[in-house]
């Protein structure tokens, strides 16, 4: 159905809340693209089977990842009136007693993780009641999800729907308060005030420097031009980091939502939804959602019957690192090679088809909806001084809860390694944290207690990037990760400016020296030099950010160097022509 | 070589309109269809778009998703993420390369069955060293995995 308005989507809401709460028993398989490796498919048919069998009456759903990459495949099971009762590490075989303890309305203790009492909704400070008062007798000795040490000091908001609810199904999305915001910022708001609330809130992009996205959306509105565009940004390069491709697969429409509401604050009619090669399943549940929010009248003639129009287009793109970058992207989308431009002029003045265009990554769009749901002041109050909200981060390497997690601003890297991702494996100890990918750097293990926020990673010789935490552990070596970011920095530069086509790969040749053995004395320095001078000359951000983790390093670790360097040696024993 | 049914790219180039933005677009499907970028339809998307064939190769090379050359029945792409590179990932490139009988110049085997590529990250970090066949994708991949997926597709 169309909706119109505030009555129509209360009605879908009711829709959506008797899919997500049945009266019979409802069974949630996550089938983002991690679950899947790890079988999940397998066990959706194993499930499937064995309901039948037993004559268990059920909604079976495909959801999208929870985050807890290290249990999966994850099942979450939710009966009325009962807590929702989440199991892990699923196969196959464990399905038939899994299905017989459902179907008499019991857990089963083996492959229980905990349970979950109620749910927030971030969206409009609601929530979600699964099960009132205390927990019956044979739910009392399971952990509540709020307990939990992997959820207990994360806080959802980008990810608030992600492995809660069906991404293909938009009643779902509806029922947890999607799209109100929508209604609302069309129904009471102009333009100008969403950008001075999405300013006032503080929101800030979620990759790259962190550019405050009101400003970005204001010099958009005020640029000449009938014509605007709209983009979101979905081509994720970054080694070490799956979000991006998890939110897309997750929650599509939170990323649309967000998209829709900047369309109207900067006057786009188009928007385009470019999302980097290989990401089939993404694709297909983004182009879902587009063609489902068309159909219930968010996007089209009219939106709302508003006045305003907007229609978005997926894109996909083919696969280039550099095109996560403004300029090249833009190039990308107009059907040539993705080679980045000169800045100014910035796209928000000529960008595509030399029109005023804003492109937005999707972690920074799931945010919108959210801003005007609740306001710039509650947005505000969560996070660091200058960096608000939270972030989403894939955390990975040498730990023992890896996955995608969503934590407030300021958050230490010791809490997200040891209290999040419940520290390393057995036997190791951390050695370093790279942050940022090959635009950002690592940090030694000292410095545990630095804060995620924009300044204080950059002034740590780090960056926030899109958000991937690597933990290593001693046995890494710090000279092999550069001459491993270097060669991916070097493979994936477009080619076009010198100080990053010949000076990134004059910088690895150095390093690779070094880690066969056949440095010299004045390498260090020469290294030091040459990441000074590329970080100066090269056009755009990948360049220009390629040099950081090698600067990083040879602040904390220029031991290391020498050692590989004077002594031949390698402590970490990586670099295998040198000795231990 | 396979014989070209120029129809398939005409259709091709029909459901994306005729216009130069739509290239990479053209290109992907015909990749698609294929499974690399033949010769002779490079030259008949540059006759019919009006884009020079330099372009086109530029293009073709730029991005990881093309290929000048067929590709295998099956392609099996080992990721080279960092989190993967700290996992190990190498050690699976070299397992694959051994079981499939290829070379650093060789990429695909001698019977068109599977084609190994190194790729940029997948995204799949958390159960790293990750690889993908085709469109399935497959975690925390050993030495002694890697006979076992194989298998799937047909590999003794």
């Amino acid at each position: 159905m169309k909706v119109s308005g505030k009555k129509d989507l209360q009605k879908l809401q009711k829709e959506g809340m008797a899919i997500l709460f049945p009266d019979r028993t409802r069974i949630m398989v996550g089938m983002a693209t991690c679950c899947l490796a790890k079988g999940s498919a397998e066990v959706m048919s194993a499930l499937k089977d064995e309901i039948k069998k037993q004559g268990l009456k059920a909604d079976v759903v495909s959801v999208g990842c929870i985050g807890l990459c290290y249990q999966e495949p994850t099942i979450e099971v939710v009966q009325p009136g009962k807590p929702k009762i989440t199991y892990g590490e699923i196969t196959p075989g464990k399905i038939p007693s899994l299905v017989a303890c459902i179907k008499q309305g019991k857990v089963e203790k083996q492959s229980v993780l905990y349970r979950t009492d109620k749910e927030e909704l971030p969206l409009n400070g609601g929530r979600h009641i699964f099960s009132k008062g205390a927990p019956q007798k044979e739910f009392k000795g399971i952990q509540e999800y709020s307990e939990v040490p992997f959820f207990k000091k994360q806080r959802k908001i980008a990810l608030r729907n992600a492995g809660f609810i069906d991404p293909e199904n938009i009643s779902e999305y509806i029922a947890r308060g999607g799209y109100s915001s929508l209604v609302n910022t069309l129904a009471s708001m102009k333009p100008e005030d969403v950008i001075a609330e999405v300013t006032k809130a503080g929101l800030r992009g979620r990759s790259g420097g962190g550019f405050p996205t009101g400003v970005k959306w204001q010099a958009c509105r005020k640029a000449e031009g009938k014509i605007k565009y709209m983009l979101c940004n979905v081509s994720e390069g970054d080694p070490g980091i799956g979000m991006h491709k998890s939110l897309l697969e997750s929650d599509p429409h939170s990323v649309l939502e967000g998209m829709i509401i900047g369309a109207y604050a900067i006057g786009a009619k188009e928007g385009y939804i470019y999302i980097s090669s290989g990401q089939t399943l993404g694709v297909r549940r983004m182009e879902k959602a587009v063609a489902d929010a068309k159909a219930h009248g968010f996007l089209g003639k009219s939106i709302l019957k508003s006045g305003f129009d907007f229609t978005v287009k997926v894109k996909e793109g083919a696969g280039a690192y550099v095109c996560g970058e403004e300029s090249a992207l833009i190039r990308s989308f107009e059907g040539d090679w993705g080679e980045p431009r000169q800045r100014p002029p910035y796209p928000a003045v000529s960008g595509l088809w030399g029109k005023p265009t804003v492109i937005n990554n999707v972690e920074t769009l799931a945010n919108v909806p959210v801003i005007m749901g609740q306001g710039a002041k509650w947005f505000s109050s969560i996070g660091s001084e200058k960096s608000k909200g939270t972030k989403v981060f894939s955390i990975v390497g040498e730990v023992n809860r890896p996955g995608l997690i969503e934590v407030p601003m300021g958050t230490t890297l010791r809490e997200i390694i040891y209290d999040v991702g419940g520290g390393l494996p057995r036997g190791k100890t951390l050695k370093a944290v790279l942050a940022g990918g090959p635009a950002g750097g690592c940090v030694p293990k000292k410095l545990m207690s630095l804060p995620v926020d924009y300044e204080a990673l950059m002034q740590a010789g780090s960056a926030m990037s899109s958000g991937g935490i690597i933990v290593m552990g001693e046995d890494t070596c710090m000279v092999d990760m550069n001459k491993y970011l270097l060669s991916f920095s070097e493979g994936e530069s477009c080619g076009k400016c010198t100080p990053c086509r010949v000076g990134v790969r004059r910088m690895r040749e150095i390093i690779t020296d070094i880690s066969e053995g056949k440095g010299r004395e004045g390498d260090v320095e020469l290294l030091e030099k040459m990441a000074l001078l590329i970080k100066d000359g090269a056009l755009c951000n990948l360049g220009k950010t390629a040099p950081n983790p090698v600067l990083a390093t040879l602040r904390y670790f220029k031991d290391e160097y020498q050692a590989h360097i004077k002594n031949k040696k390698c402590s970490a024993a990586v670099c295998t022509s040198l000795k231990k | 070589m396979k014989s070209f049914n120029l129809s398939a790219i005409e259709a091709i180039l029909e459901k994306h309109g005729k216009a130069e933005e739509s290239l990479i677009a053209v290109l992907k499907d015909i990749q698609n269809h294929y499974g690399y970028l033949p010769q002779e339809a490079l030259r008949h998307v540059s006759e019919k778009l009006a884009v020079p064939l330099s372009k086109i190769f530029c293009i073709a090379t730029f991005y990881s998703f093309f290929s000048l050359e067929p590709r295998g029945k099956n392609v099996i792409s080992v990721c080279q993420g960092t989190a993967c590179h700290m996992k190990k990932g190498e050690e699976v490139v070299t397992s694959l390369t051994r079981a499939l009988k290829l070379g650093t110049d060789k990429k695909t085997t001698s019977d068109g069955a599977f084609t190994l590529e190194k790729v940029r990250c997948m995204g799949c970090c958390s159960i790293a060293p990750a690889v993908r066949v085709n469109q399935d994708h497959y975690g925390q991949v050993t030495q002694n995995s890697v006979a076992n997926i194989l298998s799937k597709y047909g590999k003794v």
